[in-house]
């Protein structure tokens, strides 16, 4: 197991910067995600640590010591990629294997054998060592992808996308599976994801990418409850948080706010009183959701109603001063009015 | 504009009966997801309605039309296999005008449809530009405008997102849902996903073994599953299921669990053994000494709210719990029902049995 750290790493492929200044200490039996869009630069910094690729500036250490130019081999990382890469010819169980077969490794084939069978046995999938990995389900040939990883005990475990290309039964599955194999083995994870539900349950903490910079590094709770800008606060959340112009909150707002966002759960749905009246664009009873507009602002609630309200209703919303974070014009939070 | 009704279809390969004796009604402009597990019939269905098999028995008909026997092209369908399979050594112009050069379209009309289709997709300003230089949004839109440019009756998708990654999948969801209010082209969609099919569809239709369980709108799937099958594929976390204690009697307003007594919407149907259907977001955590007795195992946090997952002496379950209030591991909570969400199944024939708010529902699509 072990801690890493990317100080100032930056990675440029021809004009395009892909990793910029990048600096991030992730601690030793750590689950972080590194959750961003497609182009923010999760991958390459994946492949940065495996040192699939080479930065162009900075330092990159594993426990302290320098590997910024050491081989791939050395690190002792285990990447598993979002497409479950694997020998068609060779059984599950031999896919399994095939990492400590390597012939620098010298395992023999009785602590071979033992070690496949405890991880088969972790993830369920013991019944299948003898098939060819062809006469899996998607689900199967990913958790033997995963296998494959698991079964070398490296110290770090790089993750691109792993449960992407599973449905929502088995990533659900899958995502539960993994965390209790991390903490049951103190693994240090780097996880990257797209997508929030991941990262929320997932991590100890997240760090949010975007175009090649990190916006923000914290807990879940932390990076939801507590963003430092507007786009962090619209990277969590779904549906995603509501950002209103300041000028409906004038004397309650920071005069430099130019916008105030506000979390869907937190905004009161109440009958219209005639004062502010909001018309209903969305209902959804599946979604628990509410979309209604005012002078071309949409607001979501998610809230639980019996009835579908009609398009075109009238409703009252409300914003609870405490639940209501206040953004300039650039999109840095300012203090709590 | 086409509605498209099938009636008793059957497609036996072999000795395999991919899809049983099936009816359903299409209506016109109606996007209409066909979702179930792999091997369920939904794409032999979609396959049929197409003329890319012909049913073993049945009918299909189109506007009225019977075009059960009929070659795919004599159907004014246009089937989209792969949305995002574009050429790329030609500019977006062309491939956006292939499939109608290919059909003999004359130029005018050609020019006019191109025009119409990238003002829709807001791709006007790509027109001229290669394939190749494309951001993957961009990508996908002309890749769509390539199919809806031919102007079909209807569109037949077969799982056009799965190849995507997951990112673009749930933006096309979007584009594709945008695209539909527009067009309100009559659309099947198949899908093994219920996330693609609860962002797309105003009917879904649910199989399993090549049988439809159910036909209704996103809600009536939802709240009112038909079966046991339905109740626990569609809703992640799926729907909780309990064992109630003895039998269902009509006129029931409460069901026993294990430890508990549960009040559940006036029973209208009976069951020798029954099981009580409850999402995660109609359990509450009250009070220790209150209600249904558990232990809180596990939570995961997902920023609006947290999942819990309950042990109690009924069964486990899962609970949709506020963002406020924060469970933790080994506690100990009071479980509470919303009485008018709950749902009954019978437990041998997994079927839902009536009640009131059952009964109160109209299904918005016939089958049979």
């Amino acid at each position: 197991m072990a801690s890493i750290t990317l100080q100032g790493i930056t990675k440029r492929f021809g004009d395009v910067t892909a990793i910029n200044d990048m600096t991030l200490e992730i601690a030793d039996g750590e689950f972080f995600v590194l959750l961003g869009p497609s182009g923010a630069g999760k991958t390459t910094t994946l492949r940065l640590i495996a040192g699939l690729e080479a930065p162009d500036a900075g330092v990159l250490r594993m426990n302290g010591e320098d590997i910024t130019a050491a081989a791939p081999a050395r690190r002792d990382c285990a990447f598993v990629f979002q497409q479950y890469s694997l020998y068609p010819h060779l059984s599950v169980y031999d896919n399994i294997a095939f990492p400590l077969r390597a012939p620098m490794r010298r395992i023999d084939e009785d602590e071979i054998r033992r070690r496949v069978e405890r991880v088969a046995a972790m993830l369920h999938i013991e019944a299948t060592l003898q098939r060819k990995p062809t006469a899996l389900s998607g689900g199967e040939m990913q958790r033997v992808a995963i296998g494959r990883a698991l079964v070398r005990e490296p110290r770090v475990y790089l993750m691109d996308e792993p449960l992407s290309s599973l449905d929502a039964g088995l990533r659900e599955e899958l995502r539960v599976e993994l965390k209790r194999l991390q903490r049951a083995s103190g693994a240090t994870v780097v996880y990257v994801t797209h997508d929030q539900v991941e990262a929320t349950t997932l991590a100890d903490r997240i760090a949010i990418l975007e175009h090649g910079r990190i916006r923000q590094v914290g807990t879940p709770s932390e990076i939801y409850d507590q963003p430092m800008s507007l786009d962090v606060a619209q990277r969590l959340g779904s549906p995603a948080i509501n950002v209103l112009p300041a000028a409906w909150f004038t004397g309650s707002a920071d005069p430099h706010a130019s916008h105030v966002a506000i979390r869907p759960e937190d905004v009161v749905l109440a009958p219209d009183d005639g004062s502010q009246s909001y018309a209903v664009i969305e209902c959804s009873l599946v979604k628990h959701l509410v979309v209604a507009e005012r002078s071309g602002v949409e607001v979501r609630a998610r809230t639980m109603l019996d009835q579908a309200l009609v398009p075109g209703a009238r409703v009252r919303l409300s914003f609870p001063p405490e639940r209501c974070m206040f953004f300039d014009a650039s999109g840095r939070r300012l203090a709590a009015a | 504009m086409a509605e498209i009704r099938i009636q008793n279809l059957q497609k036996r390969f072999a000795d395999f009966t991919a899809v049983h004796n099936s009816s359903l009604v299409l209506e016109d402009g109606k996007f209409v997801v066909l979702l179930g597990p792999s091997g369920c019939g939904k794409t032999t269905t979609l396959r049929m309605i197409a003329g890319l098999e012909y049913p073993t028995a049945g009918q299909i008909t189109l506007d009225g039309d019977d075009v059960t026997y009929l070659r795919p092209r004599e159907r004014d369908i246009a089937m989209v296999f792969q949305l995002f399979a574009l050429y790329p050594h030609m500019g977006v112009r062309d491939n956006l005008e292939f499939p109608l050069r290919n059909e003999g379209v004359p130029r005018a009309e050609i020019d006019r449809r191109i025009k119409e289709v990238a003002a829709i997709l807001r791709i006007e300003h790509l027109l001229g530009s290669r394939v190749g230089g494309l951001a993957g949004g961009d990508r996908q839109r002309v890749a769509l405008g390539r199919a809806i440019v031919r102007e079909p009756k209807a569109f037949l998708m077969d799982e056009p997102l799965g190849t995507l990654d997951a990112e673009f999948r749930e933006l096309m969801c979007v584009e594709l849902r945008r695209l539909h209010e527009r067009l309100k082209t009559t659309t099947v969609f198949v899908t093994h996903d219920q996330n693609e099919a609860m962002a797309l569809a105003d009917h879904i239709v649910v199989m399993n073994k090549g049988e439809i369980l159910q036909a209704d709108d996103p809600h009536g799937i939802y709240n009112f599953p038909s079966c046991v099958f339905v109740a626990r594929f569609i809703g992640r976390p799926p729907m909780n299921l309990l064992d109630v204690r003895g039998a269902l009697e009509a006129g029931a307003s409460q069901v026993v669990l294990d430890g508990h007594a549960v009040q559940v919407p006036v029973v209208q149907g009976t069951a020798a053994r029954a099981l009580l259907g409850a999402r995660p977001e109609h359990v509450r955590i009250v009070a220790p000494d209150d209600g249904l007795a558990g232990r809180v195992e596990r939570v995961e946090y997902f920023g609006s709210h947290w999942i819990a997952e309950l042990h109690t002496e009924a069964g486990v379950l899962k609970a949709l719990v506020d963002k406020n209030i924060r469970p933790s591991e080994g506690e100990r909570v009071g479980l509470r029902f919303d009485t008018n969400r709950l749902v009954l199944f019978d437990a041998d024939t997994e079927r839902l049995v009536q009640s009131v708010t059952t009964n109160a529902h109209r299904p918005s699509m016939r089958h049979g």
